[in-house]
């Protein structure tokens, strides 16, 4: 870990202006199906969630943080990402990060993004990027970004079933090992990916329930969460 | 590798509204906020003002509805500006946290609509029903309405909080209905010079002829002061 501790925690706050308080990570569809109803079956949501699009999201912020090219990595992100719905959520959030950054960490290559991929690059790959100009390192991003993983879903059944929500914060608390395996797996790839300028290194763990859920719910007339 | 580009390029985003031009240095439109308690009257004084100004003013809407696209949907069946003119947030069930803490969506979308329809003179940002506690960040807009109505208990603006006591400008709607829920109008003018100081508060019934007159008017004197480089705030005038 850095020793810029604050910078990291200032970038893994909830609280951070990049627009993800309107995402439920796959939440909201799975709450409407009755696959998350309690803290139970909320933790085991979290827990595929982290494993799959967690570690491939980790992997790719860490990737970024380390100075591979964002825009190989970027094509890696949609390579990993089937589903339309999905690939317009990570962009449009990666847009929302990087005004955030801008304005937080100015950096010549965050402003390099925005001009020459007005459309945005996948959120992981900005978030590496924005570790990147804090002064962070790739296990710091990829700590990171393994977490917000689990807190939007979280978060968001806290809003829609009225979950107690010291029961989700303590969903959160049992999966810090496991965010810290995953953090570190996440780590090690980008570690290869930089040492040989092959994105092939980068972990495919995909979870197709998320994806067709997530093209399915873009869909839904009346919804809380953007995705 | 793209890192550490040497090239200064144009930036597309601004990081908030602070500054007033656009990336090709014309002055970018005047962005004003909306918000205030569900019911009170949001969408239709958003489709009046577009009713009464779009034949001279060049104008665009952003919704940021709870749930639903409902607001969005209101306006474009009422066919107060062609679809391209709007565009609707999603909020994730907090409409205060999309026009206040976090206001990169709405931030997107003001951008997104002015690049699409080209040069804009007004943005209208709509919030979502919320509470007395609403307001807009001053990076996401220039100055904001709250509207409150008359049928939802005439202590509102007695009761205050920061929607009633900061907006550039109170509306009270749906004066038509005072006699009928026994709302003393008289004591929400005193209760809101009260609360608001020097402040402007205008009464509105749209279902009369030209009611939202006294809204269009002070939107219209903001514009003016906004092209002149002048304060829009009316605090600050």
């Amino acid at each position: 870990m850095s020793t810029r501790r604050t910078a990291l925690l200032l970038l893994a706050d909830g609280r951070f202006p990049a627009g993800a308080h309107a995402h439920s990570g796959g939440a909201e569809a799975a709450v409407r199906a009755g696959r998350i109803d309690g803290p139970a079956t909320l933790a085991a949501f979290c827990r595929g969630r982290l494993h799959t699009t967690g570690l491939v999201a980790a992997a790719l912020a860490a990737a970024a943080c380390a100075g591979c090219d964002p825009y190989a990595l970027d094509a890696a992100a949609d390579a990993r990402t089937p589903t339309p719905a999905l690939r317009d959520t990570a962009r449009k959030l990666g847009r929302q990060l990087l005004r955030a950054a801008r304005a937080t960490w100015p950096a010549p290559e965050l402003h390099a993004v925005a001009a020459t991929r007005p459309r945005g690059l996948h959120q992981p790959v900005v978030l590496g990027l924005t570790a990147r100009a804090a002064g962070l390192t790739p296990h710091d991003v990829a700590q990171a970004a393994a977490y917000d993983t689990v807190s939007s879903p979280a978060t968001a059944a806290v809003r829609l079933l009225s979950l107690d929500p010291f029961d989700a914060t303590a969903v959160l608390a049992g999966l810090a090992d496991a965010m810290d395996a995953v953090a570190a797996q996440a780590t090690a790839a980008a570690e290869a990916v930089l040492a040989t300028g092959s994105t092939d290194h980068l972990p495919a763990a995909s979870a197709p329930l998320l994806d067709i859920t997530a093209q399915q719910h873009a869909a839904w007339p009346v919804r809380l969460f953007a995705s | 590798m793209h890192l550490d580009h040497p090239e200064t390029f144009p930036h597309r985003h601004t990081w908030s509204s602070a500054a007033p031009t656009l990336p090709d240095g014309t002055r970018r439109a005047l962005r004003i906020g909306l918000g205030g308690p569900v019911g009170s009257g949001k969408t239709a004084t958003v489709a009046a003002l577009c009713r009464a100004l779009r034949d001279r003013l060049s104008i665009a809407v952003v919704t940021n509805d709870i749930y639903t696209r409902e607001d969005a949907d209101f306006l474009l069946r009422n066919a107060v500006l062609p679809p391209e003119r709007i565009a609707a947030v999603e909020t994730g069930a907090c409409p205060h946290t999309a026009i206040r803490d976090d206001i990169s969506a709405n931030l997107e979308a003001v951008e997104e609509l002015e690049e699409r329809t080209g040069p804009l003179d007004l943005v209208l940002v709509e919030s979502g029903g919320d509470n007395l506690t609403a307001t807009f960040s001053t990076g996401l807009v220039d100055a904001q309405v709250f509207v409150i109505d008359v049928a939802a208990g005439d202590d509102i603006p007695r009761k205050g909080g920061p929607g009633v006591t900061t907006a550039d400008l109170l509306v009270v709607n749906k004066t038509d209905l005072a006699p009928y829920v026994g709302s003393d109008l008289d004591g929400m003018a005193r209760d809101a010079k009260a609360q608001r100081g020097d402040l402007p508060v205008a009464f509105t019934s749209l279902r009369g002829e030209d009611g939202v007159r006294p809204v269009a008017d002070w939107v219209l004197e903001r514009l003016a002061a906004w092209t002149a480089g002048r304060p829009v705030r009316a605090a600050a005038v």
